[in-house]
């Protein structure tokens, strides 16, 4: 990677990092409810994949911790947190929450709440693109635990069969919301489940970003030259525990100490600062400024927005009737 | 007006849609190169060739899934599935995905694909291969239900549901592909939403969609010749939305009602029917609506067993001449 791209990643993460642990804080305010589901630990996950692919171009897909994902796409980080608030300036409208941030306009296709949900919906986007021969591929970001689900396998044998341009990324944080990944999975290296389907495989170190870069690119040059789709399994682990209501009974804190001498955060930060390309100063300036944006524009504008219209309820259960008359009423030809 | 069996009628609107748009494909099961079980999709992989016209592994609830998430990006998915019993296993993708992304992303999603199924009893088929199970879609938020009675409304209604943005379920029954009928020369596009008079009357509506049309113009027949009873018979073609309007007028007009359908009485269409005659024509009705449903037991292999699970025109005739204290 660049010193310049590395930087303005640092600066991106730190976004991510902050983003979450304030919505934590929202949260226990009740000003977020429902379920919600934190990113911190895994950053260089979305990050270095997203780096080495085309954020608003190509297509990306995910499950119920998407607010990184969105927002790497190009989402807004003000009508993200208005979703999770809840209100009619939200990425959705306040209609999907935390766990169904959409931006079609960057083409970031959703976050989706039934595991392992979004695997065939990939696959489908990246027939459409087949279809329509364009260039831009379709990414899938899920977790391990997905690949329980019977959509994982179904959706592996079309992709591979139809040479569909997906890009399938497993984001391996050991957990199946709070079963360890040996207690419920018989293979723990998800990228040796997928050799059956004939589909190519990487695993890389999903802490560090530079590594996580590479192994993207890798995978992205394989699937946009039309070779089919790719799978990559990156290990990382998830701090928070699965969502909010959950204690982490399942495992130690030295486990999860362990894990945090890896922060991917401040594995970038220290190689920049061996690099010489930035002091510890610099990086406590750089927080300081992120938490200031966070505060001060993105939860301001969250809090100061309004809330949907209770008149409006229905309004996107189908599409604009007006739009549609010609197939409802027979008076079309 | 050409005779048309109900299976050639669905072909050729596939046929006539595929060739306008280059973004409309189908999909399911042995639908391409076998030409589709029901010969719904007979001879149109050699026409448009893999790409549109794909045979899917089985493996339903992922193909179902692999063609919504196509349909977000503009494509138009024409999605059989070869029995309504594996449609179980689709639900998922049709029901969390197709149905709500459009509300949970405020809009800016939609998932303009057809779920085409067929449903019912047929011969001998059992347990598992005789589900009616439109009164599941037609409880669910964000999809369109509609089910056919003739080869005009199988060939009009697929016409419409695709080019509709909002994901649409045409439930079609095993028995019925051989039915021949008048399909207009010219391009028709069927309403999706509403109902049809098949039949006027003045004494009882007999309401029911699908199959239970034929039975219910039957025993009208019957009630008209045998009895001096005139019944009028109202096709339900849409579940979802149901013509509530259409119900009241016939109704206001018949005073009393008979609901029909395959499926069995518990949450059953006629159940949500009821429910409008309820809040619509309470006043309106000399007498307590009456539902003619399927016993309420999987369905039996035997052919007696069978044949007495499920309602036929003598059932419907039985009915009303009750309603009228004539039996």
């Amino acid at each position: 990677m660049k010193l310049e791209d590395k930087k303005r990643v640092l600066r991106e993460m730190v976004v991510h990092r902050r983003f979450e642990e304030r919505c934590y804080q929202a949260y226990i305010e009740r000003k977020i409810g429902g379920f919600l589901h934190l990113y911190p630990g895994q950053e260089a996950c979305c990050n270095g994949v997203m780096e080495a692919a085309r954020p608003g171009y190509d297509y990306v897909i995910t499950g119920y911790r998407d607010h990184v994902h969105a927002i790497k796409c190009g989402a807004d980080p003000k009508a993200v947190m208005a979703e999770l608030y809840g209100k009619e300036t939200g990425s959705s409208k306040g209609r999907g929450g935390s766990m169904h941030i959409f931006d079609a306009q960057h083409h970031f296709m959703g976050g989706y709440a039934l595991v392992g949900g979004p695997f065939p919906l990939a696959a489908g986007i990246a027939k459409a693109i087949q279809l329509k021969g364009g260039d831009e591929i379709a990414i899938c970001f899920l977790g391990d635990a997905a690949n329980n689900q019977g959509t994982f396998h179904e959706t592996l044998n079309m992709a591979a069969l139809w040479k569909l341009p997906v890009l399938f990324v497993c984001e391996n944080n050991l957990y199946g919301i709070g079963t360890a990944i040996e207690r419920s999975t018989a293979v723990v290296h998800q990228h040796k489940r997928v050799c059956g389907y004939g589909i190519e495989a990487a695993e890389c170190d999903g802490q560090d970003i530079e590594k996580v870069y590479e192994a993207a690119k890798l995978a992205v040059n394989h699937v946009r030259s039309g070779k089919g789709p790719y799978f990559l399994e990156l290990m990382t682990y998830r701090y928070r525990g699965h969502s909010m209501s959950d204690a982490r009974g399942y495992r130690t804190r030295e486990e999860e100490e362990e894990w945090k001498q890896r922060d991917p955060i401040y594995l970038l930060r220290d190689r920049l600062i061996a690099e010489k390309a930035m002091t510890m100063a610099d990086y406590e300036a750089l927080e300081k400024e992120v938490d200031h944006y966070i505060e001060h524009e993105v939860v301001k504008f969250a809090e100061e927005s309004p809330e949907p219209r209770v008149e409006e309820l229905e309004k996107y259960v189908l599409a604009e009737r007006a739009t549609q008359m010609p197939w409802l009423t027979g008076q079309a030809a | 007006m050409a005779e048309m069996m109900y299976w050639e009628a669905i072909r050729r609107a596939h046929d006539e849609e595929m060739a306008r748009d280059p973004l409309v494909i189908c999909m399911g099961e042995d639908i391409g190169v076998a030409g589709g079980t029901y010969k719904a999709t007979k001879g149109l992989f050699e026409k448009y060739g893999p790409l549109r016209v794909m045979d899917t592994p089985i493996s339903e609830n992922s193909y179902t899934g692999l063609g919504i998430g196509a349909s977000f990006l503009g494509v138009r998915p024409i999605i059989e599935i070869m029995s309504v019993n594996f449609a179980w296993l689709a639900m998922d993708q049709m029901f969390n995905s197709a149905a709500k992304v459009r509300y949970m992303s405020g809009g800016q999603l939609t998932a303009p694909v057809v779920f085409r199924s067929p449903g019912g009893t047929a011969h001998q088929l059992g347990a598992q291969h005789s589900a009616r199970m439109e009164k599941v879609f037609m409880g669910i938020a964000g999809l369109r239900v509609v089910t056919p009675s003739n080869p005009r409304q199988a060939y009009g209604l697929l016409k419409s549901a695709v080019r509709c943005d909002d994901p649409v379920f045409i439930n079609e029954h095993e028995l019925m592909y051989n039915m021949k009928g008048p399909v207009p020369d010219a391009e028709y596009f069927h309403p999706l939403e509403g109902s049809e008079i098949t039949r006027s009357g003045t004494d009882v509506t007999l309401l029911g969609y699908n199959i239970s049309v034929h039975w219910n113009l039957k025993a009208a027949e019957i009630l008209d010749k045998q009895y001096g009873i005139s019944a009028e018979v109202v096709d339900l073609y849409s579940l979802a939305p149901l013509d509530r309007a259409g119900i009241r007028q016939s109704v206001a007009k018949t005073h009393r009602a008979v609901v029909v359908g395959e499926d069995e009485a518990p949450v059953s269409v006629a159940s949500e029917v009821i429910a409008i005659l309820n809040e619509e024509c309470f006043f309106d009705l000399d007498a307590a609506p009456v539902r003619i449903n399927s016993a309420n037991v999987p369905q039996p292999y035997n052919h007696t067993l069978e044949m007495a699970t499920i309602p036929n025109h003598e059932s419907v005739v039985r009915a009303v001449l009750k309603l009228f204290g004539k039996a």
